[in-house]
């Protein structure tokens, strides 16, 4: 059985993400064959020129969007981690949205029930697209091994520095 | 309607605060695309002959393309505005990216007609198919990074995109640019000043709707396709170095216009080279919506006295805040570059301002007592930036200089305008044609004024495929055809960087444009339009007055041969050779000596309920008989 750290999530590298949102297209293209950025289930932000991001659903455990909904339309999977959403039991009221630390969750703009990323069945189309390969399919002990290695390679670099005259 | 247009066309009259939706004629959509091309055929039908650019009878006209909105790379967020340009008096257009374009098409509009002017300062809030009009009192005055971050902060909406004129817009400089998503620019022929004469602040857009193609999966398939090629040699350039690596190239083909064209050559070139560029103050390459390329180079100074100064820059500006001023310091040029974007100066024609003033300061045309003190020779890198505070804000000599360079030098006298480097009003951009002949025809007869973005025959040039120092017959024709190209690209909107992606040129535009439509255009048809859309410029130009003798070049370009010990030493254009280029283009364009399309050649390209507007022009001198009585039928 699958355990939480093994869930894998889409997470975009904020030292890769330019902004272009080519990750919102083609979400939107894969869902619904449409060209919207609003029925993305991955999200850009550009807080300004130089500060760029995307996000996505990262599958929190005992995930507070699940709790947060008074009509239990929310299911967390046990399996993957990832929300599913019973349409006919969402109204839209929000509640996750609120609930979530991160925007991942968004509501649908013409079917007003939310939507959240199902990882496109394991293979998800923004990571196929990423033009910087700036996305990953990961989990979080991946992201920390990650940054373990990226910093333990700063440190070397700095002592190296020190090292030679 | 088609696929990839919405069929739908906005009216905002900003006298009287009405707005309404026409339908878009799909016929006007064949012929003229999208983009520039469409633009200009609704300016030419939306306003009468002669208008002043600056009345409300003036419209400023704002399209998307077919493309706007799908995924289609670089094309997938285009925007073009299209006016009576107060510079040149003739065709105005302007494109840009970002994101802007993409949510307009998602509001459901190919195109939005501003017309009239609104008494007080507003702005226009476009929410899908609610269209209002706001105060804009508590904006006046402010810079289009500002404004747009207080309308998405009154309107609540993070992702509301904004385009935005600066104070140079408000008080009418000539050489405002239109700002959108921050750092793109709308930049030539004045179109902020248009907005500015209409007191529009700024356009706020949100678009909700899908954009949907004919073909999804052929089309994401070709998406796939030019991702990949973008990642490939076609676009190295514009993802590494970007486009200042052009400083030491030009450089080195004696061709980087110097000192307002003085020289061709510049000895500070390396310090203002890409290069030392990259590596000393790119913070940053960021993308537009949908690009795969990302090309937009974030530079921040790092030190010194323009410390924290973050701005995008591009060799153009680069070299007219640059090498055109004999200035050889980055940190300097990207102050100049930031001061231009947050008083909305189109930076290439600010640099040439700059340069020109320069010049005559040089020439003892201007002095301390015309410049308030500032010593404005060549080189003082101090002086070009408090001469552009000046300029963007019309205080002394810089009210005179926002005027545009044609003007100013007009107004100064004392032969000023032997140092004024323009082409139909417009200010020259960094290529020195003085050894670039082929492209010099380009920048000749370009509709909008001195420009390389038009036919980027200096292509033709720098690669080597001519002699490059002669003129010969059959450049005109090589021009033509890329002009053909050219209008075809920016009337779908394609980013001129990702031009290099579509290798097969017309034959990859047809095959994209045609997924998303639905239509079945063959590559001849759409060239025909690119022709077509090249002669409707020439056409409004007409109608405006325009003739043979606009189609000049530079004052310094003809009089004053490269001094510099470089390959192209020597070199310039003589009276004879411009006569020459001329013929040799009009000759390829069907057009009469005098350069006006002919009635066959217009009836040709299906543009025959046009006729009118050349017929008394080319109507051939009868010959001499003696008179007659008239006879009666």
């Amino acid at each position: 059985m699958a355990t939480a750290k093994a869930k894998k999530f889409v997470s975009a590298d904020p030292d890769k993400c330019v902004g272009c949102s080519v990750c919102e297209y083609v979400c939107s293209f894969e869902k619904e064959k449409v060209f919207n950025p609003l029925k993305s289930r991955i999200r850009v932000v550009r807080l300004d020129s130089v500060i760029n991001l995307a996000v996505a659903c990262r599958l929190c455990e005992d995930a507070p969007c699940v709790a947060a909904c008074p009509r239990d339309a929310l299911e967390q999977s046990e399996e993957t981690g990832i929300i599913m959403v019973d349409e006919e039991k969402c109204n839209g009221c929000g509640w996750c949205i609120e609930a979530c630390d991160y925007g991942a969750i968004t509501l649908h703009p013409e079917k007003r029930v939310v939507v959240v990323c199902d990882l496109c069945d394991g293979n998800p189309k923004c990571i196929e697209w990423c033009p910087e390969g700036g996305i990953d399919f990961t989990t979080r002990d991946l992201l920390a091994q990650k940054a373990r290695r990226s910093a333990v390679k700063k440190l070397f670099q700095e002592a190296m520095k020190k090292g030679t005259p | 309607m088609l696929y990839g247009y919405t069929g739908k066309m906005l009216r905002v009259d900003l006298s009287s605060g009405k707005t309404k939706t026409e339908p878009l004629k799909e016929e006007l959509a064949k012929k003229y695309i999208g983009g520039i091309g469409l633009g200009m055929r609704l300016l030419l039908d939306n306003s009468k002959p002669g208008t002043d650019p600056l009345s409300p009878k003036n419209p400023l006209i704002l399209t998307t393309g077919p493309l706007t909105g799908t995924m289609a790379p670089t094309a997938g967020n285009g925007i073009a505005f299209v006016s009576k340009s107060p510079l040149t008096n003739g065709l105005g257009e302007a494109k840009s990216h970002g994101f802007l374009g993409a949510d307009l098409k998602r509001a459901g509009y190919d195109a939005v007609i501003f017309e009239g002017k609104s008494d007080k300062p507003i702005y226009v809030w476009i929410d899908d198919d609610t269209v209002q009009l706001m105060d804009a009192k508590h904006l006046w005055g402010k810079s289009p990074q500002d404004t747009e971050d207080a309308i998405r902060e009154e309107l609540g909406d993070y992702y509301v995109r904004v385009a935005a004129i600066g104070e140079a817009g408000e008080k009418l400089s000539k050489i405002a640019c239109i700002i959108n998503d921050k750092t793109r620019a709308a930049g030539r022929t004045g179109m902020g000043t248009v907005m500015g004469s209409k007191n529009l602040k700024a356009i706020a857009v949100r678009g909700t709707k899908d954009v949907a193609v004919a073909k999804p999966e052929e089309f994401i398939e070709v998406v796939k396709m030019l991702h990949e090629r973008m990642k490939g040699p076609a676009t190295t350039k514009y993802r590494t170095l970007g486009t200042p690596l052009n400083v030491l190239v030009h450089n080195s083909l004696g061709a980087l216009p110097t000192r307002n064209f003085t020289n061709a050559t510049f000895e500070g070139a390396e310090k203002v080279s890409g290069e030392y560029l990259n590596e000393r103050y790119i913070a940053r390459i960021i993308a537009c919506s949908s690009c795969a390329m990302r090309c937009e180079h974030i530079a921040v100074v790092p030190e010194g006295p323009y410390k924290g100064t973050t701005t995008r820059m591009e060799y153009e500006t680069l070299w007219s805040l640059g090498p055109n001023c004999g200035i050889d310091r980055l940190d300097a040029i990207i102050k100049g570059m930031y001061l231009c974007n947050y008083y909305g100066l189109d930076a290439l024609s600010a640099g040439g301002l700059v340069g020109f003033a320069m010049d005559c300061y040089e020439h003892g045309i201007l002095t301390k007592k015309d410049t308030g003190g500032l010593d404005l020779g060549f080189g003082n890198y101090e002086a070009m930036i408090k001469l552009l505070t000046m300029v963007g804000t019309r205080e002394g000599l810089g009210d005179i200089l926002a005027e545009g360079v044609k003007r100013a030098a007009e107004k100064i006298g004392k032969g000023a305008e032997k140092y004024a480097n323009h082409i139909k009003g417009l200010e020259m951009t960094g290529y020195d044609i003085r050894g670039l002949k082929t492209a010099a025809i380009g920048y000749a007869v370009s509709f909008r004024g001195a420009d390389h973005n038009r036919h980027g025959a200096y292509g033709i040039d720098l690669k080597g495929k001519v002699d490059r120092f002669k003129v010969e017959k059959g450049r005109g024709k090589m021009v033509m055809e890329i002009e053909d190209l050219y209008t075809v690209i920016d009337s779908l909107i394609v980013c001129k960087f990702g031009r290099g992606t579509y290798y097969d040129g017309f034959e990859d535009l047809a095959q994209l444009y045609n997924m998303a439509t639905g239509l079945d255009v063959s590559v001849e048809e759409l060239r025909a339009a690119g022709e077509r859309i090249n002669n409707l410029g020439r056409l409004f130009n007409i109608r405006e007055g325009f003739t043979r003798k606009d189609d000049g070049l530079p004052a310094k370009v003809m009089s004053t041969p490269i001094p510099d010990n470089t390959v192209s030493k020597g070199s310039h254009i003589t009276q004879k050779e411009l006569d020459f280029m001329l013929d040799d283009y009009y000759e390829a364009r069907g057009w009469t000596k005098e350069g006006v399309p002919t009635i066959e050649k217009l009836k040709e390209i299906g543009m025959r309920d046009l006729v009118a507007l050349v017929k008394e022009k080319v109507k051939k001198p009868k010959p001499k008989r003696p008179k007659r009585p008239r006879r009666k039928r």
